[in-house]
């Protein structure tokens, strides 16, 4: 296809990244390796698969950072959807990523071998079907993701609203970007100099939520799409911001991301959803901010009083990772995925013991499939 | 989950809550097009429309170059194939 032989242009790749290392000779630090968070998992993903990694300058080094929303569950939210599922009448219904995460106990698909009616499905939406073909069950929607995924959840809360539907609920456990950056940006491990933030997140949220990251912590930023050229580009950008001394929220991927993000989808949220005062993730450990709770006024379609919840989560209750496993320090990118024993061993896509390795976005599932070249450049 | 498929709305299904049925890679279904309605794309004039869809709920329009790419670098990917037969398994109009 025409268009696509344009954007994948080999002589336009060669050229950004030519442009790439040219600033980083002669404006960055030969000594101090620049570290470039990319926020998102799907931008992982798209770093290990082109080998974007290994055509930048020694200079710059890329951080993986927490932006899989199934990474970040605590164990103890997983047990808690085990224990809704449990509950005589429940119809359990997930994405296909949560299926598969560890709890403490098991996971919501060990869950469904033991009887459990849990059920993947692909939209919040579906979830609503069931409910209106199951009036006698109690059908819940596990509500998970960043920003991208909330309009649609806080919008079929509000489709069942209108229908007066009474066996529907969902169990909210949405988190947001930008305070979730902000914990990245106070962790003392981590010393970043700046971020490629997401795209589909900032098609939702805009990218004036980002203004704090250049304001307060003086770094910058460019938000970017999913495409090698995309980041190729994105991260010329933050190169250049760096060489000229710039400090700046910049937008890549203006092609989707308006500056004002999507005006009905930000309505449907703030209908809907309000922030957390306590919220555990994994791996941010509290982060006060960034978890989100649906409000008083939608509480018949809130699982978590509904079930008479909080079994474990909501009391503010911590990741309970076991001690071998070093899920917590991959998603802050204090450590790469083969530091931890378990990388590889006991832990792989066929047997997960961590998020990180289930979804295809996960730090330790990319470094799986594709990392074994970037470990001999790392150790070289 | 959070990358997003192309589709084209191929006709209205209901005005009143904006259901539009989106063909995705093949596949029909039924997708809510409430984010990417507003004064200036009336709901009757998103007919043709490639919109990217998220979870069922088209969040942004995109044009046809950009929908081909994007499914061209889903399927590299291999994050496409999980959410077609998850949405397969569903039913296209659930
Ligand atoms: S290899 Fe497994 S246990 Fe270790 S950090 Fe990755 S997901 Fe966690």
């Amino acid at each position: 296809m025409k268009y696509m032989d344009e954007f994948r242009d080999p002589a336009t790749a060669k050229k950004l990244v030519a442009e790439i290392h040219k600033l980083a000779s002669t404006a960055l630090s030969q000594r101090e390796p620049l570290q470039i968070m990319e926020f998102c998992g799907g931008h992982t993903h798209t770093l290990f698969k082109y080998g974007i990694e290994s055509m930048l300058p020694d200079n710059i080094e890329m951080v993986h950072g927490p932006g899989c929303p199934v990474c970040v569950l605590p164990m103890a939210r997983v047990d808690d959807c085990v224990a809704i599922a449990e509950q005589p009448g429940v119809i359990f219904t997930t994405f296909g990523d949560a299926m598969r995460v560890p709890g403490t106990r098991k996971s919501l698909l060990q869950a469904k071998a033991d009887g459990c009616d849990v059920r993947m499905v692909y939209s919040p939406m579906d979830a609503l079907a069931l409910a209106r073909k199951n009036p006698e069950r109690e059908v819940v929607f596990f509500a998970l993701g960043f920003e991208t995924t909330m309009p649609s959840t806080a919008l079929t809360l509000l489709q069942a609203h209108r229908e007066g539907l009474k066996n529907f609920s969902l169990f909210c456990n949405h988190i947001t970007t930008p305070a979730t950056m902000r914990a990245i940006l106070t962790d003392p491990d981590l010393r970043l100099d700046g971020f490629l933030a997401p795209g589909h997140v900032s098609m939702v949220i805009g990218t004036h939520p980002y203004d704090f990251v250049t304001r307060d912590y003086h770094k910058p930023l460019v938000i970017t799409g999913f495409e090698p050229l995309d980041m190729l580009q994105a991260l010329w950008m933050l190169v250049k911001q760096f060489a000229e001394g710039r400090c700046e929220v910049e937008n890549q991927y203006a092609r989707i991301v308006p500056e004002a993000g999507n005006v009905a989808g930000l309505k449907a949220i703030a209908e809907v959803y309000e922030t957390r005062e306590h919220s555990e993730f994994r791996g941010l450990g509290n982060i006060g901010d960034a978890g989100i709770q649906i409000r008083e006024a939608y509480a018949a379609y809130d699982a978590e009083k509904k079930f008479g919840l909080p079994f474990d989560f909501a009391q503010g209750a911590v990741g309970y990772d076991p001690e071998h496993l070093k899920c917590a320090d991959v998603l802050r990118g204090v450590i790469k995925p083969w530091e931890c024993p378990a990388f590889a061993k006991t832990c792989n896509p066929q047997n997960p013991l961590g998020a990180l390795m289930v979804s295809p976005e996960g730090s330790c599932a990319a470094y799986y499939a594709y990392g074994k070249l970037a470990k001999r450049k790392e150790t070289a | 989950m959070c990358l997003g498929i192309p589709g084209q709305i191929t006709e209205l299904v209901d005005l009143e809550f904006l259901v539009a049925k989106v063909d995705i890679g093949g596949v029909k279904r039924d997708v809510i097009i409430t984010c990417v309605v507003d004064d200036e794309h009336p709901a009757e004039s998103c007919i043709g429309d490639w919109v990217l869809v998220h979870a069922g709920f088209a969040m942004s329009r995109l044009d046809e170059e950009d929908a081909a790419r994007t499914l061209a670098l889903l399927a590299e990917l291999g994050d496409m194939q999980a959410e077609m037969e998850i949405m397969r398994q569903v039913g296209a109009s659930a």
